[in-house]
């Protein structure tokens, strides 16, 4: 059960380094020692920005907050890879185990025109908050609701609508595309909502001004290569996106205005 | 910071009448404001977690102009997002006699009965419509095959009525609340300030009229008036640096609002979660939570013998102590989560822990796996068992989790009465960062629940309340005090650049977090709160005298945003010291070492400690002034809990 002791780390790793959103970045070099495997990896860079603050560095900014890989802050390239080389895992989930001795570990922000750089690692997701803004909800007010039980839901439709649910929205679909696409955010949530009766009074109206904020945003669009369903944390499987483009050509033939 | 006690009731508005009429009565009393005057009306609300971003998208439906201000880059990533288990509802769906005066019984004696009776009672009543609101808005929640809506058991009940979303019901409640919220932004009814730390709390002739922030990627120091301010920022567990909290979770906002004159109140109340990942090295930045659903079908042991030093799945039957259900038959596993926490530490004290450290317990799947099979327990528990097998690197369906005790909520904030105002007019509490409804221990699945009641159902009439029945006159950020106050907010950023010491704030915070954990944890005694409070002092001058932040105030700059955070972690962890040395009772979360029973059980005193303890700001370096609200219970009888 416990492990026997563990090879701790020495690691070279070149990370992003740019100090506000116009101006220009560069990587840079730092060596860490005696890094444990049972680290998470925030937790490692955690020990980097305290020996550059004790050499007088600027610590490297990156974004998070739950560290439980749930709200969607942590995100940042690695080796090439969003949120590294661990399967179905955020930044912040993802462990020094999976790096071995003398690794060198390549670190950039998400690269994406609609995501600009602020400082370091950490860019600016807002687009997401105004793709859902277009059309992202179920227009009931407070105190609105009929009895909860009012609508009864095959387990299956609130499974398959819980499986998109889940996404939580790091981006790291749109990092991980060759086109910056967030075919997949977008279609998680048109897909969350179209598998409940709750969703089909607005299916028209939303999937039409969803894609049209995606588009407006400047994300790219979808060529099917699935690099976000291979990157996404969270699951979401590129089946979503089929749903999204099913709706769409609905939308489009029956659209009336 | 010894204590001036002084003798003063606390108005918290309670409506008279039968319990189950008050909330109807206060409703029907309440002046309105009517359809066409709500858009002259602006109004702040400062968190986009449960509380929050009900709140604001309730608020904008109305038609009031709503700002609403979060430090993440999105409204959607709250802490809330991170809430696993359940939120409860007495809908009674499963027949197994729950009613609202159940929900309500529970919640008070779960409490252990320190808190407002009439305000559990409300939580209770609007519980079913928080359901239906979730579900109308698209809410995933677990179903029964036939379609209905799902119930799971959760700590401190007999009944099942906890609503859930696999481990992710916070996500899911947030997400709907988001979704409401972002229909308004687009509606044009609210107004969205993303990374934005509250920095201060304007109040202009009495009344909160606004706050100062701080603008977390250009470092601007931004004044917003409004004629009403809600606050609805969360817990401080953050206090104790490790703990379940997210990174950035703070006591600043409600802190600074108490520096304004909002009363604190019962600060000492902590709740210490029984089940967490044990921490791991000196590097350990977090702690993660194991939801307390997995007691429903987890077994927690430890060996029998003390120097038992084989693997788990050795470990025969008889030779393991199912400690929870050899002391409370009754309840088993699912005893509240003070009462597990303490054994667990129990047992680790007493040289039973296991694991390379010693403090951990096992909670143990093998039997439900066998009985259930292995796929219904990956149905209900799979993204946990995964988030386990992240960090620990070991299987939960082979070998038993390790877990332990750790922070996790914060029962204590900032005093509200029954309008969920604060002593500030026109300042208003929701959700975690107020004490209003759990006393002093909450039971598992109703935070979501409260989150939501404050911001649904209760604020929205509330607030309403306070516009309509007081003269506001008519303020805007011109206003001196705005100015005046902003220029505080930035010498204060200033003062902190310029220490320019030795010591980073993890650091620091760290050495905050060991003095609460060893002092203000699962148990407490006079003489290590008083060593507390001393070190603390000593800490936080240390801190100003040694801290070291690079960079300057005009950019994004996270050590800085930290050091903000700790200078008021560092002032409000001596409170809550205090709070707990005055307390001379054991009470839920709340356990001083003096008082126990022979069996060590918590012993209360209500002769003496039947009140919600309010503290006033007397200014820096001076005694806080405690105020007392007696707690009437009328409905429940008061009665040591027991759930042998
Ligand atoms: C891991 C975990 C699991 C949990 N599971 C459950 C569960 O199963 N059931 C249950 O009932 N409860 C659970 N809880 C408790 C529950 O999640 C919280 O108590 C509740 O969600 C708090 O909601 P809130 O809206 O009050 O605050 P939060 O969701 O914490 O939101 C706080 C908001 O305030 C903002 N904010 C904070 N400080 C500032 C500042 N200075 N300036 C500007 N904005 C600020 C933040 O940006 C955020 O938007 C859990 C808690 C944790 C930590
Ligand atoms: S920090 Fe929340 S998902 Fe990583």
């Amino acid at each position: 059960m416990t492990n026997p002791a563990k090879k701790r780390l020495s690691l070279h790793l070149r990370i992003w380094r740019q100090s506000r959103t116009d101006e220009a970045g560069e990587f840079r070099d730092y060596q860490l020692q005696d890094i444990s495997p049972d680290m998470s990896f925030l937790e490692m860079l955690d020990i980097l920005n305290q020996q550059l603050i004790e050499q007088g560095e600027a610590p490297v900014a990156f974004d998070h907050d739950c560290r439980e890989g749930i709200c969607g802050t942590c995100g940042m390239m690695i080796n090439g890879q969003a949120h590294g080389p661990d399967h179905e895992t955020t930044t912040c989930q993802l462990h020094m185990r999976h790096f071995n001795d003398g690794d060198t570990i390549i670190i950039e922000p998400w690269r994406a025109r609609a995501f600009p750089v602020l400082r370091d690692l950490i860019v600016n997701r807002s687009a997401f908050d105004r793709i859902i803004q277009a059309g992202g909800y179920v227009s009931i007010k407070t105190g609105q609701a009929p009895e909860g039980n009012a609508n009864l839901i095959p387990q299956q439709h609130q499974e398959g609508s819980l499986d998109a649910a889940a996404c939580i929205g790091c981006g790291a679909c749109v990092a991980a595309c060759k086109n910056a696409s967030a075919m997949l955010f977008t279609a998680a949530k048109v897909s969350h909502f179209v598998q409940l009766p709750q969703g089909a009074p607005e299916r028209t109206k939303r999937v039409l001004a969803m894609i049209n904020q995606h588009d407006e945003e400047g994300f790219g669009a979808c060529t099917n290569t699935s690099e976000c369903e291979a990157a996404c944390p969270a699951a979401v499987s590129v089946s979503h996106i089929a749903r999204l483009n099913r709706e769409y050509l609905k939308a489009m033939l029956t659209a009336t205005d | 910071m010894s204590t001036a006690t002084e003798h003063q009731n606390l108005d918290a508005r309670v409506p008279d009448g039968p319990i189950d009429q008050k909330w109807t009565r206060c409703k029907n009393e309440m002046k309105l404001v009517s359809p066409n005057n709500k858009r002259k009306y602006d109004i702040i609300v400062v968190g986009t977690g449960l509380a929050g971003a009900s709140a604001a998208a309730s608020l904008g439906e109305l038609g009031y102009n709503v700002k609403a201000f979060c430090y993440q880059d999105s409204p959607r990533r709250a802490h809330s997002i991170a809430a696993q288990g359940g939120i409860n509802a007495a809908k009674n769906y499963p027949n197994d006699g729950d009613s609202v005066w159940r929900l309500f019984y529970d919640t008070v004696k779960g409490g252990d009965f320190r808190a407002r009776e009439s305000n559990v009672y409300r939580l209770a009543e609007v519980s079913g419509n928080i359901i239906d609101q979730c579900v109308a808005q698209g809410v995933p929640f677990a179903r029964e095959y036939g379609g209905t809506l799902a119930n799971r058991t959760f700590g401190g009940a007999q009944v099942s009525r906890t609503f859930y979303c696999r481990g992710q019901t916070g996500q899911q409640l947030l997400l709907g609340a988001y979704s409401a919220l972002m229909r308004q932004v687009a509606a044009g009814k609210v107004e969205l300030f993303p990374r934005r730390e509250m920095l201060d709390l304007v109040v202009v002739e009495g009344n909160a009229r606004g706050i100062v922030c701080r603008n977390m990627v250009t470092g601007e120091i931004e004044t917003h008036a409004a004629h009403a301010v809600l606050l609805c920022t969360g817990g401080y567990g953050n206090a104790y640096y490790l703990s379940t909290n997210a990174k950035g979770c703070n006591v600043t906002a409600a802190w600074r609002c108490h520096k304004r004159g909002a009363y604190f109140a019962n600060p000492c109340y902590t709740q210490i979660h029984p089940t967490c990942i044990p921490v791991k090295g000196a590097y350990q930045s977090k702690l993660t939570l194991m939801s307390e659903s997995l007691r429903n079908d987890g077994r927690v042991w430890v060996p029998k013998d003390v120097n038992d030093s084989r693997p788990p799945s050795e470990i025969p039957e008889e030779d393991r102590d199912y400690y929870l259900e050899r002391r409370y038959p009754a309840f088993g596993n699912m005893v509240p989560r003070d009462v597990a926490s303490r054994a667990a530490k129990e047992r680790c004290d007493a040289g039973f822990g296991v694991g390379e450290t010693g403090l951990a317990v096992y909670l143990d799947f093998k039997l439900a796996i066998a009985e259930q099979g292995r796929d219904a327990i990956e149905a209900k528990y799979g993204n946990l068992f995964h988030m386990y097998k992240k960090i620990t690197d070991e299987d939960p369906y082979q070998v038993p989790m390790r877990i332990y005790p750790a922070v996790h909520y914060a029962m204590g904030g900032l005093w509200v009465d029954y309008h969920l105002e604060s002593t500030v007019p026109g300042l208003f509490v929701l959700g975690e960062a107020n004490f209003s409804d759990h006393g002093a221990n909450r039971l598992g699945a109703s935070a979501l629940m409260q989150g939501l009641a404050d911001g649904y159902f209760v604020a929205p009439y509330t607030v309403g309340h306070h516009l309509a029945s007081r003269s506001l006159s008519s303020v805007t950020t011109a206003h001196p005090k705005f100015k005046e106050i902003a220029v505080e907010a930035r010498n204060r950023i200033e003062r902190l650049l310029s220490v320019n010491g030795n010591r980073t704030t993890d650091d620091i915070h760290r050495q905050l977090g060991q003095i609460m954990w060893d002092n203000c944890g699962m148990a407490r005694n006079a003489q290590g709160l008083a060593a507390a409070i001393e070190q603390i002092r000593n800490l936080r001058d240390e801190f100003w005298q040694n801290v070291k932040i690079l960079g300057t105030g005009e950019e994004l700059n996270q050590s800085l945003e930290h050091a903000g955070r700790l200078a008021d972690f560092l002032e409000f962890g001596e409170l809550l010291a205090q709070d707990a040395l005055h307390r001379e009772e054991s009470c839920g979360g709340h356990f001083r070492e003096e008082h126990q029973t022979e069996d060590n059980e918590a012993r209360r005193d209500d002769e003496h400690f039947c009140y919600a303890a309010a503290w006033e700001f007397q200014g820096d370096d001076t005694d806080e002034k405690l105020h007392k609200e007696p707690l009437r219970f009328n409905e429940v009888e008061l009665t040591t809990r027991s759930y042998k």
